[in-house]
């Protein structure tokens, strides 16, 4: 579904991605893991049409994004929970998940929708009216990735939406990203907490200061050597 | 601010208030006693103030909404508005219309007026926004700044040399800098006495009009960016840019319409202006500009029911301060106002610091 063949991004003078190639498949959930710096919000921020890569390709479903614009890879079927979450903070919770639906104009599919995210985080159907700026950091991060299912993407990305978040709702949260896998999402998974992210995943790549140094399945990972001793604080 | 520094600054303001405000007009039982004398008065300069304030909030909304969307302060807006009138005049020569013409005949100049000004501004605005601001975007804050002090020369100029075109537009009269007379053509009936209320107070078709009109774009903005989709997209982008680009949103057509309905705005204000005021002067878009800028600030930059709030309160309080204070010391008052507001409380009355929490 989205293939990335040796992406170079830069900002400015600085090379943050230096050559990268990974792949998702429909259905998948792929995680990329790294710690800070390594440039996985970069990553994420490439495929989006955010930054632009300067060498490389990436494609998805065989177009190639590097010349579209975002609102049109958006239109495409790629959708973002971004880091930092990003929410609108001064619109209401029912604003924000109405923006992510921005360029649909399907009412009665963006009604349904709607129901599903409430279904999904009943605790924004309890905030609806609320600013987004006066939520808790963990119902931003309900809203951001609520935002994001409205938009009715078939390639969810998620930038570390356990960023910040108690150990209660950090599981909470991966048991919703497993339920929205299950329902026949396909995920790009970028996460610090390496632990989390292979268990939900299916595959999964190790970002080290731009380059990609490991790869394999989930299962794989967890019991790698380097990665038990780099990202999942084992000894 | 540590708190000795409030305590200085309270005690300067208070020392400037005391000592200067007399000379500034502030002659507390002076007031009092023009107040009880003539209540009419007041009455009558309330209404003034608060026409003049909807023309302001008109403008201060131009401010407002760009500041809200790409953090610049535009400040060619004020001379944008000027080129307004010039517009509406030209329209008004155009169709021959003079003093007094009669209301209905001064109808359609009147409409085509407010659309060739409005549609006019609109369009120098988005030209200025690609060719002056948009390369900037990226550039230290301070550059776009510049820029638009530039586009402020360029327009005053421009008005100048439109002032000066009266072999082409003779309704422009003498030299190129003198004022403008805008043909009077709102009726000067009061509205009050011909629904049987005796009063000393003239409430006129002229300031009706003015006020529905204003009030009428004012409105409209209002339900365009709260109910509409572009309207809800200016927002977003607004709250956040990158957010805004992740929901599918092109963020540099939303910077297009912003321009573009800002100046529509101005450009109407500069019709209503010389509707009310019935002169123009090509330098008139600095003071007006600086009061709109002020009222933005004043209701909290970036925020929209704050900027019509804004202009009210400026509106008023430049009418009792050329009535009751001093009209030399009008401008001073203002942007007094300005610096205290900037001092005391940035973030104006009704700005609000939703940060996003990390
Ligand atoms: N706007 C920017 N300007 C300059 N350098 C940047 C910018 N954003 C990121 N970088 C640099 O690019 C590199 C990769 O950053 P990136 O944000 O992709 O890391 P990350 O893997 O997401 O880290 P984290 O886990 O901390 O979010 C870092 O070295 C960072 O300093
Ligand atoms: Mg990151």
């Amino acid at each position: 579904m989205l293939e990335l063949v040796d992406v170079h991004s830069y900002y400015g003078n600085i090379e943050a991605l230096k050559g990268i190639s990974l792949s998702v498949k429909t259905g998948e959930v792929v995680t990329l893991i790294g710690s800070n710096g390594a440039g996985k919000t970069t990553t994420l921020r490439t495929i989006q049409g955010l930054l632009r890569p300067k060498q490389g390709r990436i494609l998805f479903e065989g177009r190639d994004l590097g010349t579209i614009s975002t609102e049109e890879i958006v239109r495409l079927g790629i959708a973002q929970s971004p880091e930092g979450r990003m929410i609108f903070p001064r619109m209401t919770v029912l604003e924000n998940l109405e923006m992510g639906a921005f360029q649909r104009r399907d009412r009665p599919g963006i009604k349904s929708d709607l129901e599903h995210v409430f279904g999904l985080f009943p605790r924004l159907k309890e905030r609806i009216a609320q600013k987004g700026g006066t939520l808790s950091g963990g119902e931003q991060q309900m809203l951001a990735i609520g935002r994001a299912l409205m938009a009715r993407p078939r390639l969810l990305l998620l930038d570390e939406p356990s960023m910040g978040l108690a150990p209660m709702l950090v599981s909470q949260i991966f048991s919703i990203i497993q339920e929205i896998s299950a329902e026949g999402m396909t995920i790009l998974l970028v996460e610090q907490n390496a632990r989390m992210a292979l268990t939900v995943a299916d595959r999964g790549y190790v970002l080290q200061t731009g380059e990609i140094v490991l790869t394999g399945d989930a299962k794989a990972l967890q019991v790698n050597e380097t990665v038990r001793k780099a990202y999942l604080g084992e000894a | 601010m540590k708190q000795w520094q409030r305590i200085v600054l309270y005690v300067m303001v208070g020392y400037f208030i005391l000592l200067l405000g007399p000379v500034a007009g502030l002659d507390l039982p002076r007031i009092v006693k023009d107040i009880s004398q003539s209540p009419s008065l007041l009455i009558t300069q309330l209404l003034v103030g608060l026409i003049n304030g909807a023309i302001i909030a008109v403008i201060a909304l131009g401010y407002t909404l760009v500041y809200g969307i790409i953090e610049l302060i535009n400040f060619a807006h004020g001379d944008l508005y000027m080129l307004g009138g010039f517009a509406a005049l030209t329209v008004m020569g155009a169709f021959g219309v003079q003093d007094g013409a009669p209301f209905i005949t001064s109808i359609l100049p009147m409409l085509a007026a407010l659309l060739v000004a409005a549609g006019f501004c609109a369009g120098l605005n988005v030209l200025t926004e690609r060719y002056a601001y948009r390369p900037l975007r990226n550039a230290p804050r301070l550059a776009p700044l510049i820029s638009a002090i530039g586009m402020s020369f360029i327009f005053q100029n421009l008005g100048l040399f439109w002032g000066g075109l009266r072999s082409f537009i003779p309704i422009m009269g003498n030299t190129a800098a003198a004022p403008k007379s805008f043909p009077d053509l709102l009726p000067r009936n009061d509205i009050l006495e011909a629904i049987g209320i005796e009063s000393k107070v003239d409430f006129t078709v002229k300031d009706l009009v003015v006020l529905v009109v204003a009030v009428v774009l004012m409105v409209a903005l209002n339900l365009f960016v709260q109910r509409t989709p572009a309207g809800k997209a200016m927002r977003a982008v607004a709250q956040n840019r990158d957010a805004a680009k992740i929901v599918g949103i092109n963020v540099d057509q939303i910077i297009v319409l912003t321009f573009l309905i800002g100046g529509a705005l101005a450009g109407s204000a500069g019709l209503l202006v010389g509707l009310y005021n019935n002169t123009i002067v090509f330098t008139m878009g600095f003071t007006a500009g600086l009061r709109a800028f002020t009222a933005a600030v004043l209701g909290g930059i970036g925020n929209i029911t704050g900027a019509m709030l804004g202009g009210v309160l400026i509106g008023l309080l430049s009418a009792l301060s050329d009535q009751y204070l001093s009209s030399r010391w009008t401008d001073a008052w203002v942007f007094g106002v300005l610096v205290l507001i900037l001092v005391f409380r940035p973030s104006g009355l009704l700005g609000e610091n939703l940060q996003e929490k990390v």
